[in-house]
């Protein structure tokens, strides 16, 4: 007999011996966190015969993607904004509860009001934290001034206010974190978008653009649209040429690099991010900050029955993007199921598609195909890549309605 | 032999009957992502096995243009290609 054999009789002994009332009854899942990652493993899990109760503190998810649209004026607030309810009627249990504590050992999470929840397996999908930490001067304070709005709610109406109230003439300073940070062609998207409200509103007003990175997703399908449409508006600095930032005065509305102070009318400060805080009491994130899984189950490396999925994991190749946390969720699910069934989960394929928009109706998308390869998600080679570059405006067009059908499919699927 | 027919037995005690269902082949989940009734890319659920397979096969082939699924099927082994269709061809169906 293996000693993975034995383990795992013994596991599945001490599991017989532990719970006899529980033989016919459905195994229990909890899951953390109601975003995209979250919302769709709850889902699956519950299709797949499980008793799943979901954790979310708040009763309304606000959507990231296309909240850069909202900061342009282009796509109102309400549409972000979904409710839980049909995941309550499709028979989850929905807890809107902050979960403050996780046992590995018994299995189980302790919600602020002290409520304990067992679990046969965990799912976390935290999503990030922002590092008030990794700037001088940037702390959540100083994130009412300079507004980061990478979680959309208040922050991105904040940002929208801001925008739409600046003087023409004015500057606008957008600084953009190091890799690995939550949707990565994202700050361009909405480098992008500013700038083409300055163009149409303030032709006279300019957007700098401060990057602490010399490449970036998509970057010569931004830069040639750039070039096109936002000549005068819009001024990259990467690294290479002082985009670091390395403080910021809140006060006084001035973003510094070593280089250079820049006087800004509106500053979106987007900081160094990690897994959300949950991730930490778990013990699953690793002084990365970001949490370490395996490639086919997303059980976590450093604590069993735990599994993470979404910005919060470190998937290898993939990006922090909201499909690749809805394909995740769906490939953790159906892994939980099978493990909980005594079955081995088949090695998974896994894709992710982004779309970002460089101006209304021109829209510009990258893709991958990632399997397990060497212990992590890796590019099936030969597969993925960007739009091409030379593609007809229609194609463009496309593309852009391509961004709102899929936006508006995966959030009817994960909140519907 | 016997010793793993135990063990999966015990794991496979506190679950429903429901595991049971059919497990997507790789990659096959990621599809409804996109495709869906109403949107653009259109629904590919309970198409039929052959055109589903005809155009993942096109797609990766370039015979097919596209702007994103020229991309993505070239991820995809024939054979995979076909698990994918036939998956995506019984979903949707009563």
């Amino acid at each position: 007999m293996t000693t993975t054999r034995r383990a795992l009789l013994a596991t599945g002994a001490a599991l017989a011996l532990a719970r006899p009332a529980l033989a016919q009854a459905a195994a229990k899942v909890v899951v953390i966190g109601g975003g995209f990652g979250g919302a769709t493993a709850a889902r699956v899990l519950n299709r797949g015969g499980l008793d799943v109760t979901l954790v979310e503190v708040s009763p309304t998810y606000v959507s990231c993607p296309f909240s850069n649209e909202v900061i342009a004026g282009l796509q109102p607030m309400a549409a972000q904004r979904f409710g839980y309810e049909g995941l309550a009627r499709a028979g989850i249990q929905v807890v809107h509860a902050a979960a403050t504590g996780i046992e590995a050992g018994p299995r189980q999470v302790t919600l602020a009001d002290g409520t304990a929840l067992a679990y046969d397996r965990l799912v976390l999908s935290p999503g990030i934290d922002l590092r008030f930490d990794a700037i001088p001067g940037y702390d959540a304070a100083a994130a009412e001034r300079m507004p980061h709005a990478w979680k959309a709610g208040a922050q991105t109406l904040l940002l929208a206010r801001q925008l739409a109230a600046m003087p023409d003439g004015g500057t606008v300073v957008l600084a953009v974190p190091g890799n690995p940070y939550r949707c990565p062609p994202g700050p361009y998207e909405r480098a992008s978008l500013i700038a083409h409200v300055l163009k149409t509103t303030k032709p006279r007003a300019k957007l700098i653009l401060l990057d602490a990175k010399d490449t970036f997703s998509k970057q010569r399908l931004f830069q040639s649209a750039w070039k096109a449409l936002y000549p005068t508006q819009l001024e990259y600095v990467p690294l290479a040429e002082g985009g670091q930032v390395s403080a910021v005065d809140p006060d006084a509305m001035i973003v510094r690099t070593d280089f250079s102070d820049y006087k800004a009318d509106v500053a979106c400060i987007i900081p160094p991010q990690r897994a959300g805080r949950i991730a930490v009491v778990a013990g699953v994130a690793d002084r990365s900050g970001w949490c370490p899984i395996d490639p086919v189950t997303f059980e976590s490396r450093l604590v069993p029955g735990i599994h993470v999925i979404g910005d919060a994991a470190i998937a290898g190749a993939m990006p922090k993007s909201a499909f690749s946390a809805n394909v995740q969720a769906k490939v953790c699910a159906d892994a939980v199921i099978d493990l909980l069934a005594g079955r081995a989960p088949g090695t998974p394929k896994l894709i992710n598609t982004c779309y970002s928009l460089v101006a209304p109706g021109y829209g510009i998308s990258i893709a991958g195909v990632y399997h397990p390869a060497g212990g992590v998600l890796a590019d099936v080679e030969g597969a993925g890549g960007i739009s091409p570059l030379d593609a007809p405006m229609a194609l463009r067009e496309q593309e852009a309605l391509y961004a709102a059908d899929w936006y508006r499919t995966i959030t009817r699927q994960v909140f519907g | 032999m016997r010793v793993a027919v135990v063990v999966v037995w015990l794991l496979a005690g506190p679950v429903g009957s429901a595991s049971a269902a059919e497990r997507p082949p790789p990659g096959a989940t990621s599809c409804a992502g996109c495709h869906a009734e109403g949107a653009a890319m259109g629904a590919i659920e309970g198409r039929p096995e052959a055109d589903i397979a005809a155009a993942l096969a096109e797609y990766r082939s370039g015979v097919r243009p596209a702007s994103v699924m020229s991309r993505i099927a070239k991820g995809f082994s024939e054979e995979e290609s076909r698990a994918i269709a036939a998956y995506l061809a019984r979903q949707g169906q009563p």
